[in-house]
């Protein structure tokens, strides 16, 4: 077992479940919470790892976090504007708003499909650094750093979903007439739910983009889906408690869903079936509550029939 | 206080559904006014609280509050000053956050400042919800960390009733807040209604299927149809009426309104 699941292996995938979690908690925000279906995931991803990568290759990698999450807000701010002030279907904002930042990301990355960070620091260089020479501690930091990103994360969202603003942002999502009977807006709770949910994606994107030494175009494809995939493995475990536990939940998925695939690797199935893999995940996951429900009605009328 | 003055909306307008909501409606409330509005279905009652509550602007007309002009003010900037109760208990409540934060939403009227956005729900406020939960008499203030979609119909709008009311609003909408309620809960519901109404003085218009209500209630009774006021009986003459008297008055300008409104049909057809 132990050949099986080597540190190495355990690390990587708590590693990517860290960083693709922030993208699972987006959705979190966007999905869960606003109840919109922000399709502009797989852009935003790559744009946060295009700003990510330009600005680490100009010296700055901690600025580069914020300049992707910047990003992330200027790209789900359009997705809300497009869809609360100019009336535009939520799935088809999001849509559309992809479809336009393949071409930006391509553009910040002066119009080629791949970027290489190599040769410049990267956040996990510096916090790796900080104990020069030390094997164990140049293997594990990158996984130390991420756990300390995520938990300010974790804290901030938490606390940011308790003020006014947060719980304005809830019931939009789950009352909309009860919002309106508020003197809540709903189009501004949106418009800033959306752009909290992006910056998130644009930090993972980043992270993920110095993490790989890299950016490329493609990155994102499916990136949704694989989010989807973790935030609803997620919910599973804590859907009917508090906030907290909620978010735990999310980034507890994310990793079990990175788990999951290590494993596949192990078991040598390619990694092109992954995709699939995510996609019937998901799409198990959402029918679920109908099959159920429509076993549970086979069962009643058996019941009735034979009775 | 509240003055509608000839407010017009067509629905569908230039289209076979096209439909006149509301006619050249006319209505005035003085402060502290209770009015029931009763009136058969598509009689405009409806709308003209989806007017008065911002849903929609009106095609022609004017909506005054307090003397000022509201007719285009955004709906989520009037609710600070309008409450508003739907027949459907699920409406008014978000069913996956708790009571308390519940509360706290539509407390948020009572915070006009831009920099109350990143503020939480203080320990003061917690108190204040309690209180105003124990008012209900439900046992709703023990349990305000559980979701509101646990509670029951009756329970939730009862809550929704609070939450219009917290902060006191100028005028309070009340669309068949009781119809949906079994009739022991409704009569609850009913009596906080009334007594809320009645130590805030808060002028309030409330529609209503039931006659004995329509003339029991409030101070006004008015009577809708085809998108205008017909009757308004107030004072003397209402304290002397039977629900007979109103059923008759009732058929009689519905079907006044009805003969209008055929010829007006009929002379548009043949343009």
């Amino acid at each position: 077992m132990s050949a099986f699941l080597t540190a190495g292996i355990v690390r990587t995938a708590l590693e990517l479940g860290l960083i693709y979690s922030l993208v699972a908690l987006s959705l979190f925000i966007s999905y869960s919470i606003l109840n919109i279906c922000d399709l502009s995931t797989d852009g935003c991803y790559t744009l946060g790892c295009a700003v990510g990568a330009v600005v680490t290759i100009a010296g700055h990698p901690i600025l580069a976090i914020f300049a992707a999450m910047a990003a992330g807000v200027c790209s789900g701010f359009i997705v809300a504007i497009l869809q609360t002030k100019l009336g535009v279907e939520s799935i088809l904002a999001g849509i559309i708003v992809n479809t336009g930042l393949y071409t930006i990301n391509l553009a910040v990355m002066g119009f080629k499909s791949n970027l290489s960070v190599f040769g410049s620091d990267t956040i996990y260089d510096l916090f790796g650094n900080i104990i020069p020479g030390n094997k164990a501690w140049a293997s594990w930091s990158p996984l130390l750093l991420l756990a300390i990103i995520l938990c300010i994360v974790c804290v901030v969202i938490y606390l940011f979903l308790g003020t006014r603003l947060g719980l304005s942002i809830r019931a939009t999502g789950d009352s909309p007439a009860m919002v309106r009977a508020s003197s809540i807006n709903p189009a501004f709770t949106i418009i800033v739910g959306l752009c909290v949910s992006n910056s998130l994606t644009g930090m993972a994107g980043c992270l993920i983009g110095q993490f790989n030494g890299s950016s490329d175009i493609n990155l994102g494809t499916g990136m949704v889906t694989v989010a989807l995939a973790s935030l609803i493995i997620g919910e599973m475990f804590f859907q009917h408690r508090g906030m907290a536990l909620r978010i735990v939940g999310v980034i507890f998925g994310s990793v079990l869903y990175r788990f999951a695939m290590s494993l596949a690797l192990r078991l040598n199935i390619p990694t092109e079936a992954f995709k699939l893999v995510s996609a019937l995940i998901v799409a198990i996951a959402l029918t679920t509550p109908q099959v159920r429900k429509l076993v549970s009605l086979h069962r009643q009328k058996r019941k009735q029939m034979l009775g | 206080m509240l003055e509608l003055i000839n407010l017009s909306k067509t629905f569908h307008a230039g289209t076979v559904n096209e439909k006149r909501a509301l006619n050249h409606l006319n209505l005035k409330m003085e402060d502290g006014d209770f009015a029931t509005i009763v009136g058969s279905n598509g009689a405009g009652k409806s709308t003209m609280f989806n007017a008065i509550a911002g849903t929609f602007y009106p095609d022609e007309g004017s909506i005054l509050m307090d003397g000022r002009d509201i007719t285009f003010v955004k709906e989520h900037r009037r609710s600070v000053y309008i409450g508003r109760l739907f027949q459907d208990p699920l409406m008014g409540t978000a069913p996956h956050m708790t009571i308390e934060e519940n509360l706290a939403i539509a407390y948020l009227r009572a915070s006009t400042q831009q920099h109350a956005y990143f503020s939480r729900i203080s320990r003061k406020e917690k108190e204040l919800f309690r209180e105003q939960l124990a008012m209900l008499d439900m046992g709703l203030e023990d349990r305000m960390k559980n979701p509101v979609g646990l509670l029951s119909g009756g329970q939730r709008q009862a809550l929704t009733l609070l939450m219009a009311t917290m902060v006191t609003p100028k005028i309070l909408l009340l669309d068949e807040h009781t119809a949906a309620l079994d009739p022991g809960t409704a009569a609850k519901v009913l009596e906080l209604t009334k007594q809320i109404v009645k130590e805030r003085n808060i002028t309030c218009l409330m529609v209503t299927h039931n006659m004995n209500q329509a003339l029991e209630l409030g101070n006004r009774t008015i009577m809708m149809s085809d998108g205008g006021i017909a009757l308004d009986i107030k004072g003397k003459e209402r304290e002397g009426m039977t629900v007979e008297d109103l059923l008759q008055q009732f058929a009689k300008k519905a079907g006044e309104a009805f003969n209008n409104d055929r010829i007006l049909l009929s002379t548009e057809e043949e343009k």
